[in-house]
């Protein structure tokens, strides 16, 4: 398995290629494509790309590129886009449609703050905001991880228990535009991994159906509910496709939640994407120093672990959610989603909110210690706090 | 807890070759569309055109009456393939099912029907690019001038006098020359159909049907519900549309190709015009549309005399 120098666009570009490559004895693979920085280069590799049996069709929106790959999809083709920021807000209709027709289409997203203002720098609010919709999501630290996670994201999406979409999700620039040293698997290690797609509700001549008409409330109701049953086996299948990518590939494209150092930590930092990164760091220096810190990545954010994080929180008294992103008029969205896992269950815990790094700021371990520093002071929790800026009393 | 009925699932990577439509295939009998519907008619005649080509087709359809007519789940009152899109997206959902079909060299056209709301306003950016990457899809936009779907609001296809629900004094804007848009993206084949001329009609879904590419029909399409019309003037009303030179039948080829296909008697438009509650309105200006109806005809035919089709058929 040869070793590249490559940017993390590079390795969603060859993942998303290679796994559509996969498919050429099946019925192909096809999607529909449109740039926005800091995505572009993705869907630059996949319309170089030399398809066997494949379509790329650049299109003139993303609304239309989540359309052509729905289209594709239906027709029981391996599909595929990727996009970032505004691009997934003029998206959104087709990403909830893809959702709801449960077509495995796989979307590398590439977290960039929503304008305005107009910012291309990194914050997860463009991906968080499709949370409430019928897609799996993972949040990726490294292009090697991305590379796994996507390839996995189509075993995973097609699995006939699951048959939702996936998004695997990076942070703009931090690890789209910064190479690394990334193993790319050949495409018969690829074509092993990934079976050919059986989509069971493809459009057929033979078994002429309607998709998507009117439907009463109780058959809507079941519909939902067979959302909510797949979501519920994601897990399990998870880690399936996890042990077999092992096996497959000869590494772990890593576990649902991550944990770092919280068997008997005091204080456990909950962080997602490159904030990880540094958090780790940090809690390793910490840590030598005799502080009872933890770390716990959260990797899969829907279905959202909450077993996994209550087990993996168990010692700690206090968490300090870092979040790069803000829903309006709340706060953090990993914190709500924190608070909500707990409540019930331990009531006792200390929930501190961080905003970090919104609009692409740096979240440096200045920062991290930092907001070690103010979680100590608090014996409760307080609004969530914005990091790197100075709040005045009143606002004129 | 009922759960939903699935299509039965299997291995069936490679697709059977596709049955050709029978006529009552398409739009099969029970469905709940209005009296005098022009768009039932359109889909009775392509069904019929689909069966005498020995072709199947899928529908691609946006948010339009068309989705309605499929009736509620678990009927259908659609025989082939038919897929629900967003109100902009049917020619991008097309364009996907195309690729794949044409990816497993498999047959049967892939056909969007779509309203004049889907074509003309939310999706004409989609069927824009659709017709400048010349997908091979056939594009049927049942036009009534109306969102009809939604209870009867102004579109961009609704023309000058016509009161709707957004327009309730009568509409002071021109309909949008929807085909003239099409033929500057030099498409293969786009023509108008009318359902008081239907040999024409036949004729060219036989064209569309023989062809590749992106194929656009315009039906003009009467909804009794939104013209505030008798249900069986329908045919009659678009008669008198075609011979006063309100809605022409013509055809273009590869956008410079034209031909005409009716000549208008010069029928008076008050007589269209007077049938239709909608266009009981103060905004209706009858010499004006007078004058348009000849000039549109006018520029028409000498665009056919100056760039004729040079072949005896289509």
């Amino acid at each position: 398995m040869p070793t590249e120098l490559i940017t993390g666009n590079h390795a969603a570009g060859y993942a998303l290629s290679a796994s559509g490559e996969a498919n050429r004895k099946a019925r192909g693979a096809a999607c529909g494509i449109y740039p926005i920085t800091p995505q572009t280069e993705i869907v630059e590799y996949v319309a170089k790309f030399p398809f066997t049996k494949g379509r790329v069709v650049p299109v003139e929106s993303e609304h239309s590129a989540m359309g052509v790959s729905i289209g594709a999809s239906l027709a029981g083709a391996r599909s595929f886009t990727a996009s970032s920021s505004n691009g997934l807000a003029y998206m959104v209709e087709n990403i909830m449609v893809a959702g709801f027709y449960r077509l495995p289409i796989v979307m590398v997203a590439v977290n960039r703050t929503l304008g305005p203002p107009w910012n291309i720098w990194a914050d997860q609010g463009d991906t968080l905001m499709l949370r409430d919709f019928p897609w799996l999501q993972f949040y990726c630290e490294t292009n090697q991880e991305v590379l796994d996670t996507t390839i996995l994201a189509f075993r995973l999406a097609e699995d006939h228990r699951i048959l939702l979409p996936t998004l695997v999700a990076m942070d703009a620039f931090i690890v789209s535009h910064t190479m690394a040293e990334t193993r790319l698997p050949e495409q018969w290690l690829v074509d092993s991994y990934l079976p050919p797609l059986d989509l069971p509700h493809r459009m057929r001549h033979a078994h002429p159906t309607t998709m998507g008409g009117l439907a009463w409330p109780h058959e809507t109701l079941s519909h939902r509910v067979e959302v909510d049953e797949a979501m519920r086996r994601v897990p399990t299948a998870y880690d399936e496709c996890r042990r077999l990518f092992d096996s497959t590939f000869g590494r772990d494209p890593g576990a649902a939640i991550q944990t770092f150092e919280t068997k008997d930590a005091d204080s456990i930092l909950v962080a997602s994407g490159t904030i990880a990164t540094t958090a780790r760091e940090v809690v390793r220096r910490r840590r030598a120093d005799g502080e009872r810190l933890g770390l716990v990545k959260i990797k899969m954010f829907r279905p959202f672990p909450e077993v996994e994080i209550r087990q993996a929180c168990c010692s700690a008294s206090k968490l300090a959610v870092l979040d790069r992103n803000y829903a309006a008029g709340v706060g953090g969205i990993f914190w709500q989603e924190l608070r909500a896992t707990f409540q019930g269950h331990r009531d006792d815990l200390l929930i501190q909110n961080y905003l970090t790094g919104i609009g692409g700021g740096d979240v440096t371990p200045a920062v991290v210690d930092e907001v070690i520093a103010d979680l100590a002071l608090r014996d409760a929790a307080a609004p969530p706090v914005w990091m790197g800026i100075t709040l005045g009393e009143e606002v004129h | 807890m009922t759960t939903t009925p699935r299509a039965p699932a299997g291995p069936g990577i490679l697709e059977k070759p596709a049955l050709p439509c029978s006529e009552e295939c398409l739009l099969r009998p029970g469905n709940t569309n209005c009296g005098g519907c022009g768009m039932s008619v359109g889909l009775t005649m392509l069904g019929r055109a689909l069966a005498r080509a020995d072709q199947t087709c899928s529908l691609v359809i946006p948010a339009c009456c068309g989705i309605v007519t499929a009736g509620a789940y678990p009927t259908t009152s659609y025989g082939v393939p038919t897929v629900a899109t967003t109100f902009a997206s049917a020619p991008a959902f097309a364009t996907g099912i195309a690729s794949v079909r044409d990816l497993n060299d498999e047959d049967g056209q892939v056909i969007c029907w779509a309203g004049d709301g889907g074509t003309y306003d939310i999706g004409i950016a989609t069927l824009s690019a659709a017709a400048e990457r010349n997908e091979d899809i056939i594009y049927i936009c049942y036009d009534n001038e109306i969102y009809g779907n939604t209870g009867g609001q102004r579109s961009s296809a609704t023309p000058a006098g016509a009161r709707t629900t957004t327009t309730p004094t009568g509409k002071s804007e021109d309909k949008k020359d929807m085909m003239a848009i099409m033929v500057a993206h030099r498409v293969p084949y786009a023509a108008t159909l009318s359902i008081a001329h239907p040999e024409d009609f036949e004729r060219k879904l036989e064209a569309a049907l023989s062809m590749h590419g992106l194929r656009f029909l315009l039906l003009h399409s009467p909804c009794p519900t939104g013209w505030k019309s008798e249900q069986g003037e329908s045919v009659e009303l678009v008669r008198l549309a075609v011979a006063s030179g309100l809605f022409s039948l013509y055809e273009v080829w590869n956008g410079d190709e034209y031909r005409i296909n009716a000549e208008p008697d010069w029928t008076d438009p008050a007589k269209y015009l007077e049938r239709q509650k909608r266009f009981e309105s103060d905004a209706v200006d009858l010499e004006r549309t007078r004058l348009a109806c000849r000039r549109r005809f006018d520029r028409l035919g000498r665009l056919a005399r100056e760039f004729p089709r040079e072949t005896a058929t289509a």
